[in-house]
């Protein structure tokens, strides 16, 4: 029986809370923007007509942007996880969850610039 | 009279057609290397499993081992896998579990087999220490009784997972343990959760610590095989969720037992 560090435990338990707090506000986030996505596209809906609503709507840019972070924190715990338990221990894998989180807060925050400046970078 | 008479004959016509029939028994031989052996053994009405083992043991090939002791699920000793699934033998009939006529003895999932049926079962206990998972109070025999409400919230939550046996059916059936070899498991955790909620115990922050994370409750993945088949009826996953939380929040935010 392997023992873990003290400090790596508290690390694990925290990340957990981090993992559950986030799945929170995602599961808000996702009713939230379904509920626009229902109400926008009655009578079909176009790229043009939704960024019309959202250019310079900081309501909006703030809503994604939190979207955004809180899958910034969860996804990448929940791979970590996943590879954790199913390969071998291996130093590039630590980096994948790592990775993900990047591109996930990069391509995010990318969207939600470009919808409140109308795709005008 | 009739009805008796009906009843008794109704009865013995039941039990001749159990006793004319053979159990066709495949029984675990070996160590982690090994094959499944069969023996025909004579079947009885209410016949447990364990019945049928000691009937090899005894009449067919006397160099089988397994491990039971009380024969009345209480000690926790004689489980194993029948069927595929874990189980407790003593207290599992025959008639509730095989279809047809075929039974499978292997030793119990996740442990090191010693020999046919008979797990080393050091590492599981090993981790109830780890788990913290023993009582220490601050009362001496000189001091009076501790007080403890048995309506209390503590008081019903110690009890809800006080009646364990330890007879591993539940790390048997656990996929994380299977996974993750150095993950605490149910028994342990549940024995951690339920002195979690003795007030008399002092070594909370300790037990904290050590139930955190990757090899501890924070592992579980909540699929609930334990409390689906502990033979107690208890539920080590309701007691895995509240360390969960419990230990989370006091990594993060602190508990009355101070910061992880």
């Amino acid at each position: 029986m392997t023992v873990i560090k003290a400090d790596m435990r508290v690390l694990q338990a925290k990340l957990w809370y981090a993992q559950r707090i986030s799945a929170m506000i995602l599961g808000l986030c996702v009713a939230i923007h379904l509920l626009i996505i229902f109400y926008a596209i009655r009578g079909g809906v176009t790229a043009q007509e939704i960024l019309g609503r959202t250019r310079g709507n900081i309501g909006f840019a703030v809503f994604y942007e939190i979207f955004v972070l809180a899958c910034f924190v969860h996804a990448p715990i929940g791979m970590a996880n996943i590879l954790e338990e199913n390969f071998p221990k291996n130093r590039f894998l630590k980096l994948v969850p790592w990775a993900l989180a990047l591109l996930i807060i990069f391509i995010g925050s990318v969207a939600v610039v470009s919808l409140f400046s109308g795709g005008q970078v | 009279m009739k009805v008796i008479f009906d009843l008794l004959f109704t009865l013995n016509r039941y039990n001749h057609r159990m006793t004319t029939n053979n159990l066709r028994v495949q029984v675990w031989r070996g160590t982690s290397n090994g094959e499944f052996i069969e023996y025909l053994v004579p079947r009885n009405a209410n016949q447990t499993v364990l019945d049928v083992v000691t009937y090899i043991q005894r009449k067919l090939d006397p160099s089988l081992s397994y491990r039971f002791a009380c024969r009345v699920g209480m000690c926790g000793s004689c489980a194993m896998t029948v069927n595929g699934l874990a189980r407790w033998t003593c207290r599992t009939h025959v008639s509730q579990i095989v279809d047809g006529d075929a039974l499978q003895i292997a030793p119990l999932n996740n442990l090191p087999v010693i020999k046919d049926l008979a797990t080393d079962m050091r590492e599981f206990f090993n981790k109830w220490k780890g788990a913290v998972g023993f009582f220490k109070g601050d009362r001496s025999r000189h001091d009076n009784f501790a007080m403890v409400p048995p309506a209390s919230k503590e008081r019903e939550l110690a009890n809800a997972g006080i009646e364990c046996i330890g007879c591993g059916v539940c790390y048997a059936s656990c996929e994380v343990v299977e996974a993750r070899p150095d993950y605490l498991g149910p028994a342990a955790l549940n024995r951690a959760w339920t002195l979690i909620n003795d007030v008399r115990d002092i070594q909370q922050a300790e037990r904290m610590n050590a139930v955190a994370g990757d090899a501890g409750c924070h592992a579980c993945h909540t699929q609930g095989s334990c409390t689906e088949r502990c033979p107690k009826k208890l539920e080590p996953t309701a007691g895995i969720a509240g360390l969960k939380k419990l230990v989370a929040r006091a990594a993060v935010r602190g508990s009355k037992w101070g910061k992880l």
